[in-house]
């Protein structure tokens, strides 16, 4: 740890939040000087965008006190914070497409001359903001949505800056930019800097963190580890403080290695707009874990699998035959289930019975001719088999706990008979003994012979799964790990600090 | 930063003006084959006299749609702004102005219900506005079987026939009022921050735009419009009418005309100038059709064609510009 520069701009005391009796945040300190880059890393769910927007007014804090130019203050909003000038942007652009980039920076705030908006007054200092911060090509009266990322995101610091933020917080902010654009994004901070502004910085990518920042705090589980200078510490060193916990959950035993079957699923160079050249195998009797950080191209894989943002380019061979999964429809037909991340939004129809969530798949793409009174004695039984405590099968899905949901999800794909499985964060918001419960029930799936995708933010959950890991970074493969693998590897690949090995 | 493909923001002109000057083209010939002349000095007139009384509510209309809502209640709000007008005059030239404020008051009425309705009470602006219209259609239709009132002649003459050359003093009157609405929109704060809540309510939210006092002023607005169109066609008709904003689809037309016009029926996009010609259009048709002695059915049939083909090209452009 070390010492603070003096006179910090934002002071951050054991700040704590919890969000329905979970603790996501637990006794954080933080200070950012003026013309510092403070940089936060963390794991996914390490409570670095919760933090985040306890600075911006977006959450109030149940304990300790944010300090913020020598003044205590509490936020009642986000405007209240911009007010006090403390300016964030979002991965998310804050932007209207439609109208210019003057109108946007002073959108709530227009000058105005004689009750009117000066519109020139308004060009002009859009123009003047601009060239502070070095953008000079870019024209005030621009429709935005004309704009790329890269200067939009200008747009939306220039917006801050126009309330005369002192304290500006980015998240992610190199994660819409391709790689030319992350050299001015660096070029914009230095000269941030320049003029005092103290920057908060949220990145997965550690080089970024190495190139900007003078100090670096890592979070883990709500808790801050550490904060060091950036010129005293390696990645290396940060991996380690990122990671480490105890595995000490049960996980059913994986699959010996003759219950491997043959290789059911094959891409091969295989990429759409947010994935590129994907080489993989999924083997029968296996279940197949992808690591990854946020947005790292983990749900594109299965979503691209399963046909909803189809491959544009590249191989699928399914049991050596080659396909193309054009939608879902063709995706299920081909024996592909997919279990989405987004229960509420996409996994279930909350009004409806839960035998008709469960019968919904077999009903949308299997002709009734099979025989309607079969099909749902099946899914009955399926449902039981898969121990949906406390609710009939009229109930409405919406009742039920969140594990029991995923439950009826499952039983929704088993009825297909699927010879695949995308799991996509199958476990995510569920009570431990549901999760056991579903664990057992994706390994004996294996076990029957499926092949099984399993997307994980849970890093335990990822290792203790899976009998192989697929590390994704950017949208491709950035190395593959057996089981046994240990949290700093998987992370390593994930954030990208060791070399990728040859594929 | 390259300043690759970095036009001003375009200021061109609406799509609907080339519509506009196709179709008048088009009719003008057409009718000409026909034997008729389209642009005589009482077609146009008359078409203008169609357009001043759309035109006055589709401006309003364009308000509230701007913002990102929509008001299905302003049919309603002519039928009883011609009785209240007509009623309150009851023949006397010396009651015209306290008859145009009542009118006005009692719209701004309406139009503050819709708002609250669809703000404080976040009521579906199309449920909260088709209530209200039902609403007032109850009183309309308990309290009238028939025209009411007599509108001062004075006002008969000056809105209702009086021209200054080719044009009718309402088409002033609409070419004012739409004036007033786009400097409102382009030139003061309420104006940016409307087209921002119909862009992004939570943009603007964070922008620190009041949003539920921008829409429930639109809202205001939008009736006010209505009224407006309310007075003219009491001077048109000699005497309120219970059914006209009814019998006339005001409702519809307006919306129809608006997005015609260019604007987004989501909002965020658009603006007054290209609603006056979506109202042109809309006229210019029923002068053609007129003149042509259409088939009233077949009429409808093609301005429903028409309405579907404007937003099919708006839908596929904004799709090229996402693209």
């Amino acid at each position: 740890m070390s010492d603070p520069p003096p006179t910090p701009l934002l002071t951050l005391r054991g700040i704590g939040k919890s969000f329905l009796g979970v603790r996501v945040l637990d006794g954080v300190d933080l200070d950012v000087a003026p013309g510092e880059v403070h940089a936060v890393v963390g794991e996914n769910g390490a409570g670095k965008s919760t933090l985040m927007k306890i600075v911006s007014g977006g959450y109030a804090p149940d304990g300790g006190t944010v300090e913020f130019a020598g003044a205590r203050r509490t936020f009642r909003g986000p405007r209240d914070a911009q007010r006090a000038g403390i300016g964030i942007i979002h991965q998310e652009f804050n932007l209207l497409p439609e109208r210019t980039v003057a109108e946007n920076v002073y959108l709530g705030h227009e000058p105005v001359r004689r009750g009117l908006v000066d519109r020139r007054g308004m060009l002009d200092r859009t123009t003047r903001l601009l060239a502070s911060v070095g953008e000079t090509t870019l024209p005030a009266d621009a429709r935005v949505g004309q704009l790329g990322v890269a200067q939009q995101q200008v747009v939306e610091i220039a917006k801050a800056l126009a309330l005369d933020a002192r304290l500006l917080i980015m998240d992610e902010p190199t994660a819409a930019l391709a790689d030319h654009e992350v050299e001015l994004l660096y070029g914009l901070v230095r000269r941030l800097q320049e003029r005092g502004i103290g920057l908060l910085y949220v990145s997965h990518r550690l080089a970024e963190v190495f190139d900007l920042s003078g100090r670096i705090t890592v979070l883990k589980d709500g808790r801050r580890v550490t904060t060091v200078d950036t010129a005293d510490t390696t990645a290396d060193e940060l991996v380690r403080h990122m990671v480490g916990r105890e595995l000490s959950s049960y996980y059913p035993d994986r699959a010996a290695p003759e219950d491997r079957g043959p290789v059911r699923l094959n891409l091969r160079d295989a990429g759409n707009r947010k994935l590129r050249d994907v080489n993989l195998q999924l083997r029968a009797g296996e279940v197949l874990g992808i690591g990854g950080l946020q947005g790292s191209g983990r749900s594109a894989l299965a979503r691209a699998i399963f046909g909803v943002s189809p491959f544009t380019t590249g191989d699928v061979t399914l049991d050596d035959r080659p396909v193309r999964l054009r939608s879902p429809r063709t995706a299920m037909r081909a024996g592909i289930a997919y279990v989405t991340e987004d229960r509420k939004g996409e996994g279930i129809v909350p009004r409806q019975s839960v035998l008709d969530n469960a019968l919904l798949a077999s009903r949308a793409v299997f002709a009734a001719r099979s025989g309607r009174a079969a099909r749902t004695t099946r899914v009955r039984e399926l449902l039981a088999a898969v121990e949906i405590r406390g609710a009939g099968d009229d109930q409405e899905i919406r009742f039920l706990s969140g594990g029991n949901q995923q439950k009826v999800v499952l039983a929704r794909w088993l009825a297909l008979n699927p010879r695949i499985l995308l799991f996509d964060e199958p476990t995510r918001g569920i009570d431990v003994g549901a999760k056991s419960a579903i664990h057992d029930l994706v390994r004996r799936l294996a076990r029957d012979g499926a092949a099984v995708l399993m997307i994980s933010s849970d890093l335990p959950e990822l290792l203790g799964m899976s009998d192989r890991i697929v590390v994704m970074r950017d949208g491709h493969v950035a190395g593959e790990l057996p089981a046994g693998a240990t949290e700093e590897e998987v992370v390593a690949l994930a954030v990208g600090t060791v070399r990728e090995p040859a594929q | 930063m390259s300043a690759l493909s970095l036009l001003p923001a375009r200021r061109s002109v609406p799509g609907v003006f080339v519509a506009l000057t196709l179709t008048l083209t088009i009719g003008w010939l057409v009718v000409l084959l026909d034997g008729g002349q389209l642009f005589n000095q009482s077609t146009t007139v008359s078409l203008l006299h169609v357009a001043a009384g759309l035109g006055l509510v589709a401006v309003g209309q364009t308000l509230v749609i701007l913002g990102g809502s929509l008001d299905l209640s302003v049919a309603y709000v002519i039928s009883l702004s011609t009785l209240v007008a007509a009623e309150t005059m009851n023949g006397s030239d010396g009651a015209v102005l306290p008859a145009i404020g009542l009118v006005l008051v009692v719209s701004a009425g309406v139009g503050l219900l819709n708002g609250l309705l669809v703000t404080r009470f976040r009521v579906n602006a199309f449920i909260a506005t088709l209530g209200v219209g039902l609403l007032l259609k109850g009183y309309l239709d308990n309290g009238y079987d028939g025209p009411a009132g007599t509108t001062a002649p004075s006002l008969v003459h000056a809105l209702g026939y009086q021209r200054i050359g080719p044009l009718p003093v309402s088409f002033l009157l609409l070419i004012a009022v739409t004036a007033a609405a786009w400097f409102a929109l382009s030139r003061t704060r309420f104006g940016h921050h409307l087209v921002a809540v119909g862009g992004d309510p939570e943009v603007a939210r964070l922008s620190g735009v009041r949003n539920d006092r921008v829409l429930v002023t639109a809202h205001v607005l939008c009736s006010m419009c209505a009224g407006l169109a309310g007075i003219y066609l009491a001077s048109r008709l000699g005497s309120g009418a219970p059914r006209v904003g009814t019998e006339g689809l005001y409702d519809l037309e307006s919306i129809a005309a608006v997005v015609i016009g260019g604007t987004a029926l989501a909002g965020g996009r658009g603006g007054v100038i290209g609603t006056v010609g979506g109202v042109l259009l809309l006229a210019s048709i029923d002068a053609i059709f007129n003149q042509l002695e259409v088939d009233a059915f077949f009429k409808q049939v093609i301005r429903g064609v028409i309405i579907i083909a404007a937003v099919a090209v708006y839908a596929r452009r904004a799709m090229r510009k996402a693209a």
